[in-house]
């Protein structure tokens, strides 16, 4: 199959004018006799629900969660980028679309990314109109920080908690949309397949998870905005319940997926404190503004770090990287401390983690001024290991925390099914192979507020979907697979939970498919994880049953999909021979271990089809840089 | 270290519920709670047995999912922490830990520790935001808010929707919960137009939710894991009956049926 982006012809200014023109509009009247179903209410699913409610559409969301508002993107801290140059910096949409496509090291389509960052603008209009309390100046103005990847102040942020307060700002537009009567919401409901009647998407079927009863929701067109796949790995920065079951099974029904291998690591996050440990914790960015990194010089250290002399300590980043030092772009940071770590220099019980010391901070600028910078951070490190960061330096190491990969869409955020939108950190579309700190929360909402709605319209305008009912025989037969899937893993008499097969899947996912990886590394996973899916289907033990609230149930699915998504995460990065943004290949790199991108034979999105049966087939589109092109990123 | 626990089973909200012991040595001071529940639920299931069902998702006090009492204290022993955010080196060696959903009228239980909070969302419903379009807004800067306003409101916006002050307070009123929101949003230029309106439309919400009513017992401000202050109840009540007194939301159109012939004074 051709991959056709259809991006709008002409200069890049003009292509979202242009094909906002060129959209097929619905009729007031006529709005409300079309269902659009959106699974998921975090910042993407919430503001595309809401907005398409206001517009007089009859909208059904489903979420696995008890409320709209607990979705991940509560979670964000850091902030929310937008090109409005309050700073008088120099910033504008120019800007940051050159920033957004570097940093995603040339791996993101230009037409995309220059629509996110002109909507950028108004997604903070809206936001400030709904109410959401960001910070601001002393006149009353906005307040803007600097973040990682750009030389000019445009995040936005609510103290510690963007995240949380975007996301309320788009869960009370909802909730004012169901007082409306325009939208639905089945909270503790879980998206289990989705139905594709005569090539086109129709609906889902899904699980209660509190009565266990399988329900089919009928639709118009569907939108996915079921987040990002990291916790394929079991430990990373994202909640408990994220999960991949709403891709991968769209994906399983002819949706492509693309990049699977664009995988964000964090560098600085809570190490791992044992085997029970559930979840790790970021640690902003911001940290690194005034905490020096350093491992001991000599390899198994045991001293604790005030015993170790200045002369004894390797300040690695800065020595690496003079001109960016402490402040080197996340996967750069991420690499250098696990290249540390496997010389035997690592800190800690496990070996893995590097210390991030504040002494020379406190010392200059004293511990009330630290206090005031970063005194919740510092809170929480304190209450999650019991040390105190003011006394003793702290102790990081990188975990997972964000896919840049995702099911593949075309500019109108349709996926290769037609009828299904994907929006959010579910799609792959604008981030590359390296996504910049404050700009999740911006393409989430870019898509939910302002693009899916439109181009949801259009599709309905255009396809006109037939009338169609739960007896079409694609329910029937979608519900009959969902059924069987249940039933054959309650029938399984084992004795291992799902959590222990996730576990055993992670730790082979973050050994050989982490922050480097080799072939030999990716061939070896790519033997392992069918045998150990075999052994899951085998081994697994859920007591109760599936009329009721079931939570081993609930893990045992998300997990049998995460073995086959990580059969192709693997898949994508043996293929992809080079080296870019996330995706580090040991075989491709500078003599002085940079990474190194092949743009010649790579500048290409790897978009997988799934076949029953059979490897999954490749398909390429090609990416086209005009007014960006690739350069080597250089940090030194 | 040692932990028991005393954690409240219950299958479903028709069966009868009781306290079952669990003892273990596999404790560690740094572990959480939720993760010590974890590892009793992994030797539950590979024993065959039906694991503890708890709520939580974020795991670092910010999603509001996590939430049971605590030896009679919801979410615990620490000041402005959730559930999750409870390690066990808060606790003895050797102590014997209650667990317990959270109770209340307008709070179903559905299992184990685990509850039905959707009330909460339904109080929002009522009135909780500020009727603006996608499209509608004006550039974000023509409206200014002084630093400490837009603190203030950042304050109240904190609230996690956890329902710990409905489970500590002996009336088991939303009054913090839904104050918080009405402050949030009063506090602001943008919320303003709907002000009254809104506290009118949410405080009837949590009363026809079966939440009981605020006595000014202070619980609720000692359990919330944001430690929002008991202001936003002052806020609630003042907004509330500011309203009442303008008479807002009776006034109607002067209806008159056509055809109506003038009278002479
Ligand atoms: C700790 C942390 C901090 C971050 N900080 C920042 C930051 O400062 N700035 C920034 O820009 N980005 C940040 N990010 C990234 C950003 O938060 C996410 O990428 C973004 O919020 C994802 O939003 P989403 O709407 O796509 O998905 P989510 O918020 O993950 O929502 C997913 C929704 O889908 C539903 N769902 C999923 N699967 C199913 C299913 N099968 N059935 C039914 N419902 C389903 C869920 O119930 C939920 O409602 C951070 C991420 C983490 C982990
Ligand atoms: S006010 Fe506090 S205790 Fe009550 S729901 Fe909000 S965060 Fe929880
Ligand atoms: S699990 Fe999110 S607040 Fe506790």
């Amino acid at each position: 199959m051709h991959l056709d982006g259809k991006i709008p012809g002409g200069p890049l200014p003009q292509k979202w004018e242009r094909r906002k023109f060129e959209y097929a509009l619905v009729s007031p009247a006529n709005r409300r006799k079309y269902r659009v179903l959106v699974v998921g209410t975090g910042l993407a699913g919430a503001s595309c629900a809401a907005t398409l409610g206001e517009l007089g559409y009859r909208v059904e969301c489903v979420i696995f969660h008890d409320s709209p508002r607990r979705a991940h993107s509560i979670a964000a801290q850091g902030g929310i980028n937008a090109a409005k140059n309050y700073q008088n910096d120099g910033d504008s949409v120019q800007r940051l679309f050159q920033d957004t496509i570097k940093g995603g090291d040339y791996r993101a389509r230009e037409g995309n990314v220059y629509r996110l960052a002109e909507v950028s603008l108004r997604i903070i209009d809206q936001c400030v109109a709904q109410g959401v309390p960001f910070a601001r100046e002393y006149g009353g103005k906005l307040a803007n920080r600097s973040f990682g990847g750009a030389q000019v102040s445009r995040t936005f942020y609510a103290r510690g908690q963007t995240g949380q307060q975007l996301l309320l700002g788009a869960y009370q537009a909802l909730l004012r949309q169901v007082q409306a009567g325009t939208v639905r919401i089945s909270p503790r409901t879980e998206m289990l397949d989705l139905v594709v009647a005569n090539g086109k998407a129709r609906g889902i079927v899904a699980r209660d998870l509190v009565t266990g009863e399988l329900r089919t929701f009928v639709a118009d067109a569907v939108v996915l905005a079921t987040g990002g796949y990291g916790n394929a790995y079991f430990l990373s920065t994202y909640a408990r319940n994220s999960n991949a079951t709403a891709i991968w099974r769209a994906h399983r029904r002819g949706a492509y997926f693309a990049n699977p291998c664009f995988t964000q690591i964090h560098p600085t996050c809570i190490p791992v404190s044992g085997e029970h440990q559930s979840k790790l914790t970021l640690m902003s960015e911001s940290l690194r503004n005034d905490g020096r990194i350093w491992v001991p010089l000599r390899a198994g250290d045991e001293r604790s770090p005030e015993q170790i002399p200045e002369a004894e300590r390797d300040y690695y980043l800065e020595r690496r990287y003079p001109s960016y030092g402490n402040l080197s772009p996340r996967d750069v940071a991420s690499r250098a401390a696990k290249a540390v770590c496997d010389e035997g220099r690592g800190v800690g019980p496990s070996g893995l983690g590097v210390y991030l010391d504040f002494s020379d901070a406190i010392r200059r600028l004293g511990a009330n001024v630290i206090a005031e910078r970063y005194g919740n951070l510092f809170d929480m490190y304190a209450e999650i290991t019991g040390e105190d960061p003011y006394r003793t330096p702290m102790r990081i190491y990188p975990a997972i925390h964000y896919t840049m990969g995702g099911l593949w869409v075309d500019y109108d955020l349709m996926s290769t099914i037609d009828g299904l939108f994907v929006t959010g950190e579910a799609n792959f579309s604008d981030h590359g192979a390296n996504r910049l700190g404050a700009s999740a929360l911006m393409q989430g909402l870019a898509d939910g507020y302002f693009i899916a709605p439109l181009a949801v319209g259009s599709y309905l305008a255009r396809a006109k979907p037939p009338a169609v009912d739960a007896t079409h025989p694609a329910f029937e037969a979608a519900r009959k697979d969902t059924a069987a899937r249940i039933e054959r893993l309650l029938s399984a008499r084992g004795k291992r939970t799902a959590a222990s097969f996730h576990r055993e899947l992670g730790k082979l996912l973050w050994d050989e498919c982490g922050m480097s990886r080799n072939r030999e590394g990716l061939e070896r996973a790519l033997a392992r994880i069918p045998e150990m899916r075999e052994r899951f289907y085998r081994e697994i033990l859920i007591p109760g049953h599936g009329e009721s609230l079931n939570r081993e149930l609930e893990t045992a699915g998300r997990v049998a999909d995460y073995f086959e998504l990580a059969e192709l995460i693997c898949r994508d990065a043996l293929h992809r021979e080079e080296s870019c943004g996330g995706h580090f290949r040991e075989e491709h790199q500078t003599p002085d271990g940079e990474a190194l991108r092949d743009d010649e034979h790579f500048a290409y999105v790897a978009a997988w089809e799934w076949r029953e049966g059979e490897p999954p087939a490749l398909h390429k589109e090609p990416l086209v840089f005009e007014a960006a092109p690739p350069m080597q990123r250089s940090y030194k | 270290m040692r932990i028991a626990l005393e954690v409240w089973r219950q299958r479903s909200p028709e069966e009868p519920g009781r306290f079952v012991r669990y003892e273990t040595t596999e404790a560690s001071p740094d572990m959480s709670l939720l993760e010590l529940l974890d590892v009793i639920n992994e030797g539950l299931v590979s024993e065959g047995e039906e694991p503890i069902a708890f709520d939580s998702d974020c795991r670092e006090g910010i999603c509001g999912t996590c939430g049971f009492m605590v030896n009679g204290l919801a979410h615990g022993p620490l000041q402005g922490a959730a559930t999750c955010q409870v390690y066990l080196r808060s606790f003895r060696d050797g102590e014997t830990l209650f667990l317990e959903p959270f109770r209340a009228h307008a709070f179903p239980l559905i299992k184990d520790l685990v509850i039905n909070r959707s009330a909460l969302d339904r109080i929002i419903t009522a009135g909780g935001y500020v009727s603006v379009n996608t499209g509608n807004a004006p550039e974000a800067n023509t409206s200014t808010i002084p630093k400490d306003l837009a603190e203030q409101a950042m304050d109240a916006a904190a609230c996690i929707a956890c329902g710990a002050c409905i489970a500590a307070c002996p009336n088991a009123s939303a009054a913090l919960f839904t104050g918080a929101k009405i402050t949030h949003l009063g506090k602001l230029p943008e919320g303003q137009p709907e002000r009254g309106r809104r506290a009118l439309r949410m405080v009837r919400a949590a009363a026809a939710e079966g939440f009981g009513h605020c006595t000014f017992a202070g619980e609720c401000e000692t359990a919330c894991p944001k430690s929002i202050p008991l202001q936003v109840i002052t806020q609630m009540n003042h907004d509330y009956l500011a309203a009442r007194l303008r008479g807002e939301g009776r006034a109607t159109a002067r209806h008159i049926e056509p055809g109506t012939p003038k009278k002479r004074r």
